[in-house]
């Protein structure tokens, strides 16, 4: 089959290549780890991110690397697709000091400063305050860095988000806000929750451009997140974005989700799979062979089975990282001037 | 030498943070053109202009995360919220985030940043503006909580709050911006530290603690008690966490007899963790157990009359060290 030069969306072959193996990385990554969670490799809580791959690859490909991502606890995908050692995130899901947060963070509290990927908050809409603060002294420093912030659809419910909003708004802060609509905040439907059905006269409310997005659409999330980052970057202030998408899996691990059908989750997976759905428009233009995705998946499938093993055979922390980073100086920590004496 | 008032050293030690490091910037409600509620900030939008002096809206929320965030981005934030009451709409962010990030982290992100808020009762200001709020904040690992009383103490400890890499509550009294305290001029720079108190009056016959307000109260019972031949330590924590302990056990070590005064309340507050922590530390030089004088166990009545009844008195002070001092220990 010939391979046109054609490019989509102004992106190359290589670069939709990449965002095809990014996407698949994530699936299978999340698949070995819903895995190792069952094994009881992993505890807590843990948020997949199956169903929604095309936002976090979409909209992370839209930026530049020293551009920064704030997440909710639902990061995993996020932290692939800024180029995270997959080695590490599943290492951090184990609870191994190899983890990108030394074991301590978990699922929900991912970091890191390289690659500004700053953090999972397991608070719901925490995130969007911190994300106009780190807008801000970029803004401050003249740095033309621009902050990525993604939350769920139930963190459009806090009070946070509307603070956080209105300030980005009236600072013109260089920030995007996306919300990534799966449709539910754990089991309550996003139609009994918000008091209009979409975020686009929120937007306007606060005086800063909306759009609603195909979720299930990797080059439909790249173009409204590119000029949404333009804008930023231009400082012309901050942008929402709805993406609409849907989660495969349940809210966490231990949800069966009995507040949807299953026919309802079947209609999705059959028809609107974000991989499936890249992979006809891929083929249709001419831009990859079904061969091309197959090593894709392949490879991604290898890079999460060796994430997995590198996270089993790295150490436990040490019982001395227990009282390490509560403060810069840890001497000034009560529990190891007192307790530990 | 000079006299300045609380509010002043203040103002000198934003300033002259500001002056020092381009990071330094102060936002909140009220401090740019109004001045402050407290006048504190009065005049630092004249001189740095608005980019370093940002009125906020009356949003606690993301105030608290502005600060984060800018600290997380570089910058050296100090925010002021307008009253310590209103640090419950930011609690979240201060508990749930600030604390938490290097920790949960791995260690990788500080967040170097202070909050003022003022906090206390005796202005008639009801019981949702005369909280103090210090020991709920000082129970959570990963920050710092300081409540300093004396002009030179509010200067040095400020000073050294901006320039902390870890969060810092800084928590003023209402009633205390107008109290003027001896200062070295403004040329001899100084700072104090966050986590030490201070004997502010040598004594051997008792150790009255205490921080914040109640410290000018302290003093002044403690010249009462010597009028009657007993001789009282006073000591002002001006930190809550970390808890200079050392310093409280050398005392007690000496005295053998704690008074402990404070404003809030006093049912598992920072009192009662003060108590159990100098029983723990220093039980077998105990000849008494520790009195603890604190406000009424009531939300603040408004009512002047009431609201006298409520707040701790010198008298109780003096009263609660005479209660455990022997008649044979004073000296007639």
């Amino acid at each position: 089959m010939a391979i046109s030069n054609a490019t989509l969306a102004g992106l190359t072959r290589t670069e939709l290549l990449e965002m095809h193996y990014k996407m698949a990385l994530i699936r299978r990554f999340e698949e070995k780890s819903a895995e190792e969670y069952t094994r009881g490799r992993i505890g807590g809580f843990m948020h997949l991110y199956i169903g929604q791959e095309a936002v976090g690859v979409g909209s992370i490909t839209a930026l530049r690397p020293d551009d920064k991502v704030l997440c909710s606890y639902r990061e995993h995908g996020h932290a692939l697709a800024k180029g995270m050692d997959p080695g590490a995130v599943m290492a951090e899901l184990f609870g191994k000091v190899t983890g990108c947060s030394k074991g301590k963070g978990g699922s929900m509290h991912m970091w890191s400063n390289e690659l500004g990927l700053y953090g999972g908050n397991a608070i719901v809409a925490a995130q969007l305050p911190i994300a106009a603060g780190v807008a801000f002294a970029a803004k401050y420093q003249g740095q033309d860095t621009v902050i990525a912030c993604y939350f769920g659809d139930g963190a459009v419910d806090e009070g946070a988000f509307h603070e956080s909003l209105n300030l980005a708004s009236v600072w013109k802060l260089p920030v995007v806000y996306v919300c990534e609509n799966n449709q539910y905040s754990m089991g309550m439907a996003v139609g009994k929750a918000w008091a209009v059905d979409s975020l686009l006269p929120r937007a306007e409310a606060y005086n800063m451009p909306g759009d609603q997005v195909e979720g299930m659409d990797v080059i439909a999330v790249y173009e409204s997140m590119k000029q949404a980052v333009e804008r930023a970057r231009d400082n012309e202030g901050p942008t929402l974005l709805e993406i609409k998408t849907y989660r495969f899996r349940g809210h966490s691990m231990t949800d069966p989700a009995y507040y949807r059908t299953r026919e309802e989750e079947q209609q999705w997976r059959t028809t609107r799979d974000p991989i499936g759905i890249f992979e006809k428009k891929l083929l249709d233009n001419g831009l990859a062979t079904q061969s091309e995705f197959n090593d894709n998946d392949a490879r991604a499938t290898q890079v999460s089975e060796d994430a997995a093993e590198f996270a089993e055979n790295s150490p436990d922390p040490s019982l001395d990282e227990l009282y390490t980073d509560v403060m810069a100086d840890n001497s000034t920590a009560l529990t190891s001037r007192y307790e530990r004496k | 030498m000079r006299t300045i008032t609380y509010r002043d050293a203040l103002r000198e030690a934003i300033r002259e943070e500001m002056l020092r490091d381009e990071r330094v910037f102060i936002m909140g409600e009220d401090i740019a053109g109004y001045g402050g509620t407290y006048a504190v900030t009065k005049g630092l939008y004249e001189e740095f202009g608005e980019k370093r002096v940002r009125d906020t809206p009356l949003a606690e929320e993301v105030i608290t995360g502005v600060a984060i965030g800018a600290a997380l981005g570089g910058l050296r934030p100090i925010m002021e919220l307008m009253t310590i009451n209103f640090s419950l709409l930011a609690s979240d962010l201060l508990v749930n985030s600030a604390a938490k990030m290097r920790y949960m982290f791995g260690g990788q992100p500080a967040v170097p940043f202070v909050v003022r808020m003022p906090s206390g009762g005796g202005a008639q200001r009801a019981a949702q503006h005369s909280q103090l709020f210090e020991t709920w904040y000082a129970h959570v690992p990963g920050l710092k909580v300081v409540m300093p009383a004396t002009p030179y103490d509010v200067k040095g400890m400020l000073k050294s709050a901006v320039r902390d890499p870890d969060p810092v509550l800084f928590i003023e009294h209402e009633l205390l911006y107008n109290v003027k305290g001896e200062m070295p001029d403004e040329e001899d720079e100084y700072t104090v530290p966050l986590d030490r108190g201070e004997v502010k009056r040598p004594g051997q016959d008792i150790t009255i603690i205490t921080f914040s307000r109640m410290l000018h109260l302290s003093l002044q019972a403690a010249e009462d008690l010597a009028k009657e031949g007993i001789e009282a330590e006073v000591i002002d924590l001006r930190s809550i966490r970390p808890i200079d302990i050392d310093l409280l056990v050398d005392s007690v070590k000496k005295t053998n007899r704690v008074v402990i005064a404070e404003e809030g309340w006093k049912y598992y507050g920072t009192g009662q963790g003060l108590a159990a922590l100098i029983y723990e530390n220093a039980f077998d030089y105990m000849d008494a157990p520790i009195q603890h004088v604190t406000g009424a166990d009531v939300p603040m009545p408004y009512s002047k009359v009431l609201e006298r009844a409520a707040l701790p008195k010198k008298s109780d002070i003096v009263n609660a060290a005479k209660a455990i001092v022997p008649a044979a220990l004073v000296r007639k």
